[in-house]
């Protein structure tokens, strides 16, 4: 049951974008097109699983044993920038086209606060092992769930009839504003 | 001593086996990428305008790599970009002449009539679709598509009601060709100095009365040089300028209406 609850909790509850407002960049530069939308998330959402397992791998096992604990950060910007390299010469080699699509926002991953926050979080929380692969594949799917609800509204955006100083980066600011509204109504479902 | 150590030794060694992994990584993924491509795609003017007929300027680069398009198939770019394109390729350089974007039509505010007032979207295709507001069906709108559609601020709307082209910025990208639903635009040599100045296909009467500037179909200038003009759907046009003979230029220009002329003309006038 603790499992779900993260898990729930990670995708609706206290989605990144949403909640903790972390990781906006992309949110807002790759959410014109559904497409690459949808591929942003979900390179997101693989390096998010994958460097929850890592760096949880790295915080059990090798600093808090040693009594390092405070290299924390550094050695997670490490895996976050190592997994990032590997997303996208993956991404290059099987998707030319994706890889033009998502530009400086694929590299840009490594950035990501999201990503990092949730490498701390987990090691904050001092989530087991499952908790922690739970939560790095909710938080992705959280991500991927808000920036694809983005796209979705601005591919319409495109056709509505917006004030002239509202459009782009006004109006999006303004439904984002309004989703993390809506997502505070997920608030009652853990407690 | 080993509080200093060992974090050292900690990140040295997750350094070490991150950088392994992605070496490992790196051999299995690596994508083989022509080096020329980035040379060619640096020269070009990264206009992305799309007058090569490709997507953009990369994708033009790796056609021209790739053998599939020609060096000199970037318009915007002209002569120096073919030439250093050319360069990189190690291949010579074709001859290029510059082109031009040219309107054909004369019929300004006070040449050509109007139908009547015309109250909707001010655009040419806009007009264009209820007839336009002018008497001539063939002739300028004047609500500027070009000037709206040149990437290249190479054209203005002048106040007698025309755009003019901008020689020295025209690239002959060609997207006035294809903003102007009726088609006054066309590319020419730069080095052409004759135009026929109108598209009207009416009858010389009729052209007479709706446009103080359209071609009447007289055939003034098909008979000064019948080698290069011919009156085609009671229209001159210009089979091949290259035939036409320089001294003839001024029978030609002896066009009642004004309608085919050297090109030059007006420029110097402005000049003066």
């Amino acid at each position: 049951m603790e499992l779900v609850a993260i898990f729930i909790s990670a995708i609706l509850v206290n989605n990144f974008v949403l909640y903790y407002f972390l990781g906006i960049c992309p949110f807002l530069g790759v959410s014109k097109k559904i497409d690459s939308a949808i591929s942003m998330g979900l390179a997101v959402t693989f390096v998010m699983t994958i460097t929850a397992v890592v760096s949880w791998a790295i915080n059990n096992w090798i600093l808090i044993p040693h009594g390092l604990d405070y290299l924390k950060i550094v050695s997670f910007i490490l895996v976050i920038a190592s997994l990032v390299q590997l997303v996208e010469m993956f991404i290059r080699k099987v998707s030319p086209p994706l890889y033009q699509a998502l530009g400086i926002y694929l590299p840009l991953i490594t950035t990501n606060c999201a990503i990092m926050g949730l490498a701390l979080l987990v090691a904050l929380r001092e989530y087991g092992f499952a908790e922690a692969v739970v939560f790095g594949l909710g938080s992705g799917l959280g991500f991927t769930l808000a920036i694809i609800l983005m796209a979705a509204i601005r591919e319409q955006l495109d056709l509505a009839d917006i004030p002239e100083p509202l459009k782009g980066a006004g109006i999006s600011l303004i439904v984002a504003s309004i989703m993390a509204l809506a997502f505070m109504g997920f608030i009652g479902m853990i407690k | 001593m080993t509080e200093i150590l060992v974090p050292i030794i900690t990140m040295t060694a997750l350094g070490f086996l991150f950088s392994l992994g992605l070496v490992f990584a790196y051999r299995k993924l690596k994508v083989y990428e022509d080096p020329r491509i980035e040379q060619v795609s640096a020269i070009l003017p990264q206009a992305n305008c799309g007058a090569c007929g490709y997507a953009g300027c990369r994708a033009f680069a790796e056609a021209v790599v790739k053998g599939e398009a020609a060096p000199d198939g970037c318009p915007v770019g002209g002569e120096e970009v073919t030439a250093q394109v050319a360069a990189a390729l190690g291949v010579k350089a074709p001859e290029v002449i510059k082109k031009i974007a040219r309107l054909h039509c004369r019929g300004s505010h006070e040449a050509a009539k109007n139908r009547g007032p015309y109250i909707g979207i001010s655009t040419c295709h806009a007009a264009h679709l209820i007839g336009g507001n002018k008497q001539c069906s063939f002739g300028c709108l004047h609500f500027g598509d070009c000037v709206r559609a040149c990437p290249f601020d190479a054209l203005y709307m002048a106040e007698e009601g025309l755009p003019v082209v901008r020689e020295d910025k025209c690239t002959a990208c060609g997207k006035c060709v294809d903003a102007c639903p009726r088609n006054l635009f066309e590319l020419h040599p730069f080095t052409q100095e004759i135009i026929v100045y109108c598209r009207s296909k009416d009858r010389g009467a009729t052209s007479r009365k709706v446009c103080k500037n359209a071609c009447i179909a007289c055939g003034i200038c098909s008979r000064a040089c019948p080698d290069a003009i011919v009156i085609e759907n009671n229209l001159a046009v210009i089979t091949d300028y290259k035939k036409i003979d320089p001294e003839k230029i001024p029978d030609i220009e002896k066009c009642p209406t004004a309608a085919i002329g050297r090109l030059h003309k007006e420029k110097k006038e402005d000049e003066g």
